[in-house]
This record gives structure tokens, C-alpha cells and sequence, in this order.
């Protein structure tokens, strides 16, 4: 039998221009990533369910007839219909307006607190891990603040700023920085361990340029995933605050303060508890099976690891 | 042992200090006078000042904050300056609501969960897996509070099986004080067993893939022997240190669970307190309670000690 000479083609790569070739791995790369993210269940279920919710914040105040403050005394307490989609609420006012618009508030406040505990927790994780002194006040204090009942903590903070949207994204984030920093903390110490850390440091790096372009991006996937749990986790604090009475300030919808005023009518309006319920249901859900995919792709050693809280 | 627990305790002191002293200032930042919240909007301004005198208000905030914390160092938490009585009684007398339902709440999630964690391990990648694993994730978007409001909204209201809401104490008889602590329980013991399914599963999954299984599965061992008293040992440590960190939680589920279901629980003379501007009974319960956690905590590490003689032996 002939053998053939088997025939390799080269790739047509332009090898004087090395940026050319960057350019393309950075393409293929991202394309993989974008591959591996969208063949990620997970993500796409939860993403999905995300995708709907802001889709449903967005325009939902817009289709609705009425406005969420708009009060109705001869219809109240209707149940659901063709008028009013979700029923009226115990002033008349229509639960659909304010489902929305709640949604708006309570999806803006976990944002808010997501993005504020990201940045601050950060901050602190990154200093504590790579300054000893700094590391035994903040880990104190992150000791202290996590021995707190969550909701007695944000409750008391409340009490001290005022019912008031800013202040429950404040008191929340508050409640919530000690997990950031201290998972931010655990990856800034293993790289401060790496032998390129060492390296980097006989060079002469300065602390700075190792802290915020070597560990950051070693630190910034499981923090990332640890943020969509704080982001469901913060909308479910709001909502109990509101529900407590101590959040969201009436007449402003807020999911949780419109189950506060459903329990009151529990006995005869039904869907003033299921309608808000439900979209609490759904966006914790949805956060918690995203966060899930997530942690699956950007930090796979982890995938064993369970979801606290 | 007895340094490692000394250790432990010792390093408990600093954390316990920065706590107090958050708690202190914190509440005392909280806008309002508590004498004008006593006496009342007919009070004269000359009232309100001699009864800030009685309870000490018009010291100075830091020597207010020193009194007290002495105090605490000779086992006195202060008293109630609205009901008039000790902190530590008012604490005592609102803890067993709260007890009740968190203990209900961590049976009810052990009894429900570490089974379904174990066989959703052995059935690994079946629709039976697939199917607890889903309604896990469900449980652990289902705030306690809100699977109360809807549990209520079923059993108490339209089937009319339980009453909707209120307290009897354990007094009344077991079936009375239990009839109201159903619904509650449930609620809050469902999230806990959602967590704890989930942690089961992976750490029996973990477990069953190591040699050691493999061998005594080949030796002819039943798979109920396998499971239970090879593996499933080993994997407690997870659950354990699952358990210590969701107390937390429960605390803080429990608290806004007793304010649905209308439970005088701890969560009330919190919020209550908070409300009265009653400073010394905030300090005073919030304190008691971050020292639970810790010292629970505490004996969770010990525990592994019991459950692992690998872990005694390391710590020597």
C-alpha cells in the first residue's frame, strides 16, 4: 500500500505582525467564552428569568392604565380581572401598577447594594490580605458585623437613618460587605503566596501595581459570583425591611410593602400576597440559578462548593 | 483541648468588645429621646429632664457607655427602662418563642433534608436527582417570611386546618403549643433544609467517589451499610459547618417570621424596643445573641472533634 504523504496547510498568519495575532487570540477567546457562557444552562435559564423581570420593570409601568399611587376607594380590594390584571389593592389603588413599579425599586435596590458591597468589599479584602494591621481591624470588625442577626443590624441602621430608599441600599450594604471582603481576602492571600508575587516584588513592584493589576484579576471571579448571591440576597432584605415596616416608606410600592399591606387583608385579597410573592419567588430564583451557572464557568475549582445562605 | 478551647474563648473577647461597641453607639444614634417616648406629647420639658436625669440620659454618651459596660463585665445588662424590669428578664421571658420555632425549624430541615440529600447522592444524574436538586433551589429562593405569608394564606385561611397566627406557650399543653407552631416552623425550616440538602448532596458525592467505598462495596458490604455508616460519617463534617452558619440565618428568618405569624418572640421586643427607644434591651438582646452565634460556633468546631477522631488528633 502507498502511504500519502499527509499535506499540513499552514495558517495563514501574519507572523510580522504580532499584534495581528493578538487581536486574533483575543477574538477566538472571546468568542470560546461566549460560546461556553451561552452553552451554560444555568446562565441561560437564569439570565432568562433575569432578562424578563428588568423587561417587566421597564415596561410595565408604561402598559398599565393606572398609576401605582392612584387611589380608587369605591373599587378596592377587587380581585384580579380584565381592568385590573392583579386586583386592586385595600385603597383601591391597582396591584399590577404597583407590582411594577415595586419591581423597579426592589430590583434597583439589589443592584445598588450589589455594586456598592462589590466595590467596597474589594477594597477591603484587597488592603487586609496585603497589610497586616489593616487585616487584623477589619477582619475584627467583619467578625463583629457577621455575628449580627442580618435584620437586626439592618433594622437598628434603619431606625438611625430614616425610612428611605437610599438607606435601605445603605444599611443593606453595610450588612453585606464582611462576605465580599472576606472572599476577596482568601484569593488576594493565596496570590500574595505565588511565586511571581515574590518575583514581581524583588523587581521592585510596588504594592500597588501588585495589588491592582495582578490580584484583582484573581480575586474578581469568585467575588463576582458571591455578588449575584448579595444581589438576591438584598432583595430578599429589602423586602422583609418593608415588610417590617421599617424600609421602602408607604405610599412608594415596593414588593415588600405591599405584602405588608396584603397581610392585613389576608383574609380577603389573596393576590396582594401571591402577585408580589411570586416576583419576589421569581428574581431570587432566577439570581440564584445565574449565580450558579456563573460560578460553574468563571471558577470551576469551586463548583462543589455550596451556596451559603 | 483545654488551651484550644481557652484559645478560642480568649479570641472571642475583641469580636464581643467591637460588637458592644458598634450596638452602643448605633442605638444611641437613633434619633428620639426615650424620656419624651415614656412620658408622652403632654410632658412638660421640665418632666422629660428630671426622668433623663433618673436614668442617667444626661451623662455624657461615652461614660453612659462605660457604665454599661461594666455592667456587662459584673453580669448586669441594665433594665428596661420602658417595661421596668431587667433586660435579661425581658429577654428571658420573649426567648421562648423563639427558641421553640428556631429548634422546630432545624428538626423539621434535618429530618426533611439530609435524607433527600443522601438519596439525590446515590441517584447522582437521575430524574429523581434532577427533581430534589430543583426543588432545593426553589426552597432556597422561598424567603421564610413569604412562605409563611402564602403557608398562612393556604392552611389558615382557605383550608382553616391550623390558626392563621397568634402563640400559645408550651404551658398550654404540647398539641396547643405546637398547633401554632406548624406553620411557622415550616416556613422557616424550609430554606434551612434547601441549604442543607444541597450540602449533603455534594458531600456525599464527594465521599462515594473515594477508594475506600469502592472497597467496601467490592467486599460484599449492603449498600444501606455502605451509605450510612461509611459515608454518610465522613460527610457530616460539611453538614455540621453547614449547620453553625445557617444558625445565623435562622435567627435572623426567625425574627421576621414571628413578626408574620404574630409570635412575642425575641424579633418583637426588638423591634418594639427599637420603636420605645428602650436602649438597654437592643443592646442588651443583640448582644446576648451575637455571643450565641459565636459560642455555637464555637461548639460546632468542637463537635468535630466527636464526629472525626482525624480532627483530635491533628489538634494536638
Amino acid at each position: 500500500m502507498e502511504m500519502k504523504p499527509s499535506i499540513q496547510m499552514e495558517p495563514k498568519i501574519d507572523y510580522d505582525n504580532f499584534t495581528s495575532i493578538r487581536n486574533q487570540l483575543k477574538k477566538e477567546q472571546r468568542s470560546l467564552f461566549i460560546k461556553r457562557f451561552l452553552s451554560n444552562r444555568s446562565v441561560v435559564i437564569g439570565g432568562s428569568i433575569l432578562l424578563v423581570l428588568i423587561i417587566f420593570a421597564i415596561v410595565g409601568p408604561m402598559v398599565s392604565k393606572y398609576t401605582p399611587l392612584e387611589i380608587d376607594p369605591v373599587n378596592r380590594l377587587q380581585g384580579p380581572s380584565a381592568e385590573h390584571w392583579f386586583g386592586t389593592d385595600n385603597f383601591g389603588r391597582d396591584l399590577f401598577s404597583r407590582v411594577a413599579h415595586g419591581a423597579q425599586v426592589s430590583l434597583g435596590v439589589g443592584l445598588s447594594v450589589a455594586f456598592l458591597t462589590a466595590v467596597i468589599g474589594l477594597f477591603v479584602g484587597l488592603y487586609a490580605a496585603y497589610y497586616s494591621i489593616l487585616d487584623h481591624i477589619f477582619m475584627r470588625i467583619c467578625d463583629a458585623l457577621m455575628a449580627f442577626p442580618d435584620i437586626l443590624l439592618a433594622v437598628a441602621i434603619m431606625a438611625v437613618l430614616g425610612p428611605r430608599p437610599v438607606n435601605v441600599i445603605i444599611a443593606v450594604t453595610i450588612v453585606k460587605i464582611p462576605v465580599v471582603a472576606r472572599i476577596v481576602r482568601s484569593s488576594a492571600l493565596v496570590v500574595k503566596e505565588q511565586t511571581y508575587v515574590e518575583a514581581m516584588k524583588t523587581l521592585g513592584a510596588s504594592s500597588w501595581r501588585i495589588i491592582w493589576f495582578h490580584t484583582v484579576p484573581n480575586a474578581l471571579s469568585p467575588m463576582i459570583v458571591q455578588v449575584t448571591y448579595i444581589f438576591a440576597i438584598a432583595i430578599i432584605l429589602e423586602a422583609s425591611l418593608s415588610f417590617l415596616g421599617v424600609g421602602i416608606p408607604a405610599p412608594n410600592p415596593s414588593w415588600g410593602n405591599i405584602l405588608y399591606d396584603g397581610k392585613t387583608v389576608i383574609y380577603s385579597a389573596w393576590w396582594m400576597t401571591v402577585f408580589p410573592g411570586l416576583f419576589i419567588i421569581l428574581a431570587v430564583l432566577g439570581l440564584n440559578i445565574f449565580g450558579d451557572g456563573l460560578r460553574d464557568l468563571l471558577d470551576p475549582k469551586s463548583h462543589k462548593a455550596i451556596n451559603k445562605q | 483541648m483545654k488551651a484550644y478551647i481557652l484559645k478560642r474563648f480568649i479570641s472571642m473577647i475583641p469580636v464581643l468588645l467591637i460588637v458592644a461597641t458598634i450596638v452602643f453607639f448605633l442605638i444611641h444614634l437613633i434619633p428620639g429621646d426615650p424620656a419624651a417616648v415614656i412620658l408622652g406629647p403632654e410632658a412638660t420639658p421640665e418632666e422629660v429632664e428630671k426622668l433623663r436625669e433618673e436614668l442617667g440620659l444626661n451623662l455624657p454618651l461615652y461614660s453612659q457607655f462605660f457604665y454599661w459596660l461594666i455592667g456587662i463585665f459584673q453580669g448586669d445588662l441594665g433594665d428596661s427602662i420602658y417595661m421596668n424590669k431587667p433586660v435579661l428578664q425581658a429577654f428571658v421571658e420573649h426567648i421562648g418563642p423563639t427558641l421553640s420555632l428556631a429548634l422546630l425549624a432545624q428538626a423539621i430541615s434535618i429530618i426533611i433534608a439530609i435524607p433527600i440529600g443522601v438519596l439525590a447522592a446515590k441517584k447522582q444524574g437521575t430524574f429523581v436527582d434532577h427533581l430534589f436538586m430543583l426543588i432545593a433551589m426553589f426552597g432556597m429562593s422561598l424567603p421564610s417570611f413569604l412562605f409563611g405569608l402564602l403557608l398562612m394564606l393556604v392552611f389558615g385561611v382557605h383550608l382553616q386546618w391550623l390558626p392563621a397566627a397568634g402563640y400559645q406557650p408550651l404551658g398550654a399543653g404540647i398539641w396547643e403549643h405546637l398547633k401554632y407552631m406548624i406553620l411557622p416552623a415550616f416556613a422557616l425550616g424550609m430554606i434551612q433544609a434547601a441549604v442543607i440538602a444541597r450540602m449533603t448532596r455534594s458531600s456525599m458525592l464527594d465521599i462515594l467517589s473515594m477508594n475506600y467505598i469502592k472497597a467496601a462495596k467490592a467486599k460484599g458490604l449492603k449498600e444501606r451499610v455502605v451509605i450510612y455508616k461509611h459515608a454518610f460519617r465522613n460527610a457530616f463534617i460539611p453538614i455540621l459547618t453547614i449547620l453553625g452558619e445557617t444558625f445565623g440565618s435562622l435567627i435572623t428568618g426567625a425574627v421576621v417570621t414571628e413578626t408574620v405569624f404574630n409570635l412575642p418572640g425575641i424579633g418583637q421586643l426588638v423591634v418594639n424596643s427599637i420603636v420605645r427607644r428602650d436602649y438597654a434591651v437592643i443592646q442588651g438582646t443583640i448582644l446576648i445573641m451575637a455571643t450565641t452565634y459565636l459560642v455555637l460556633n464555637l461548639i460546632i468546631d468542637l463537635l468535630y472533634g466527636v464526629v472525626d477522631p482525624r480532627v483530635r488528633l491533628n489538634r494536638k
